[in-house]
């Protein structure tokens, strides 16, 4: 690990100054810790924004929305009984990411901001045009079950495995941020970027810019009754997914007034594709009518090496996240991770 | 630049002058306190060898900069027991022969120690797989650490009921 020097600020407008090129922000360190041993990363300054000041509850506001700041832990978020009653899949997506152990220590904000990545950009001895700009892809043409089949560059075929980002892209979360110019909002939708030319630019994040809270609109509460996460991967548990789906529903008198999909495993980003939503509206649940739309869902897909498997795997983790959610929320949320693969199965 | 952090460590309070701000709370614990029952497997969050409670949160010691601790709590498996009396935990493993090389042990008693603190896992055995997954044993003892787990978490349960009817009575 490189030295760094280390400082921890005792408010936001300390903690933005001290920002400066190189540095990065400190929050649980679960991702930053790990990178910086294998030398992926090296800030020269680290800056510890764990004890800013109230950036650490879950409020509602007046206009209906949920405002989570930055600096809850993933655990916390999970667990709080209001939160997992109206937002069932963030809950089921959280806990089936990592390990008990780091979703202790790791904050949402960090979640959001955990690097893009493969094993290709943890070994700095591998070409990496996301670590190192202009070196090459070392994944092209080599391993590639975690890769993207989709929104991928000839620069980088990464995946952005946060499971936490798959449910707030399907609900239309907003991050709100500091920084040198101010505060404003990135709608979940653009806080991800594709690495086109440049995937070293990860996020819609401008230097010196700090995650400070997520924020989930009023309407995000009306799914609560048919939403689920289902994530699969290559072992039942601490493992990141090679196809999950975030699936909500809103169903009224037996007819889907509205849905929401995303994916996740599947590129640098939580995927969603409004039409693919728009082809369930005002339709009955129907497995068929599931597989049209995650078919829709996954239209310019294509693989990124050898993993033209993902595809139909991703295909059908949409066409079964969306039969769970018809099937409706578990009484028991969180859900088992595990648990979907011994439910009945649904229509 | 040197950090000077004063920390709790098994009920102890501990200052700490960190010239090297890279120290990890694992290394600090092993090398710095004499403190080696909290293992380096991976070193990397991966396998849970290292799993320690901070403020009572079960976390990976490896992951944890040590010069972000000033003020916390820290629990490693020497703190667990009272005396010569066990803590419920290590005394299930016994029982339940949760351990074959005994490498992952401390990390897996500390974080079933988390994990029924925690409370969401009850005595349901795949919450309790599940809740575990951070801790990996290369000997594969999985059996014996869930019925060990299982075991301590009934018997913690029937120590707080009987607890608190002691309170009741004594009212």
């Amino acid at each position: 690990m490189n030295l760094f020097d280390y400082i921890r600020p005792a408010s936001l407008d300390e903690a933005l100054s001290a920002w400066e090129p190189g540095a990065a922000w400190l929050g649980g360190g679960t991702n930053l810790v790990d990178l910086m041993k294998t030398g992926a990363m090296a800030p020269g300054k680290v800056i510890d924004v764990t004890r800013l000041p109230g950036l650490d509850g879950i409020e509602s506001l007046p206009d209906g929305s949920t405002r989570i700041g930055a600096l809850v832990r993933n655990s916390t978020l999970a667990h709080d009984p209001d939160f997992a009653a109206d937002f069932p899949m963030v809950a089921e997506a959280i806990l089936s990411g990592a390990s008990g152990q780091l979703r202790n220590a790791a904050t949402v904000g960090g979640n959001l901001v955990q690097r893009t990545r493969c094993a290709y950009f943890q070994d700095p001895w591998s070409p990496c045009n996301r670590r190192d700009p202009g070196t090459g892809c070392a994944a092209i043409g080599g391993e590639t079950h975690n890769h993207a089949v989709i929104g991928w560059s000839d620069r980088c075929i990464a995946t952005n495995p946060s499971d936490f980002a798959v449910p707030l892209a399907a609900l239309d979360a907003v991050v709100e941020v500091a920084g040198p110019s101010g505060q404003r909002e990135i709608a979940m939708a653009a806080f991800h970027h594709l690495p086109g030319d440049t995937p070293e630019t990860e996020t819609a994040l401008a230097p010196g810019e700090l995650i400070v809270a997520i924020r989930l609109p009023a309407g995000a509460r009306a799914f609560r009754a048919n939403s689920r996460y289902l994530k699969v991967r290559e072992r039942t548990s601490f493992a990141f997914a090679l196809a999950s789906c975030a699936a909500s529903l809103r169903i009224e008198d037996g007819t889907i007034a509205e849905a929401r999909f995303a994916l996740g495993a599947v590129a640098a980003k939580p995927w969603r594709v409004a039409e693919a939503e728009a082809m369930l509206t005002a339709q009955p649940p129907g497995a068929a009518l599931f597989s049209q739309a995650a078919e829709r869902a996954l239209q310019d897909a294509a693989p990124s090496g050898e993993n033209a498997w993902k595809i139909d795997l991703a295909r059908r983790t949409a066409t079964r996240a969306l039969a769970l959610a018809a099937a409706g929320t578990p009484a028991r949320m969180p859900a088992l991770p595990a648990s979907t693969f011994g439910e009945p199965a649904h229509a | 630049m040197s950090h000077a952090i004063s920390l709790t460590v098994n009920g102890e309070a501990r200052a700490v002058t960190l010239d090297d701000p890279r120290v990890t709370l694992l290394d600090l614990l092993r090398e710095r306190m004499a403190l080696p029952g909290t293992k380096k497997g991976c070193d990397r969050g991966q396998c849970g060898a290292c799993t320690v409670l901070i403020d009572n949160r079960r976390v990976n010691a490896c992951l944890t900069l040590a010069v972000t601790l000033d003020g916390a709590e820290v629990t490693t498996i020497e703190g667990l027991a009272t005396g010569d009396t066990l803590h419920p935990v290590q005394a299930a493993f016994i029982d339940h022969d949760g351990f074959q090389c005994g490498y992952c042990t401390p990390g897996q008693i500390m974080s079933a120690v988390g994990l029924i603190s925690e409370g969401h896992a009850g005595d349901d055995p795949e919450r309790i797989r599940e809740g575990m997954s951070g801790n990996l044993c290369r000997c594969a003892a999985y059996h014996g650490i869930t019925e060990a787990v299982l075991d301590a978490t009934r018997r913690m349960a029937d120590a707080d009921t009987a607890s608190d009817a002691d309170e009741r009575a004594s009212a």
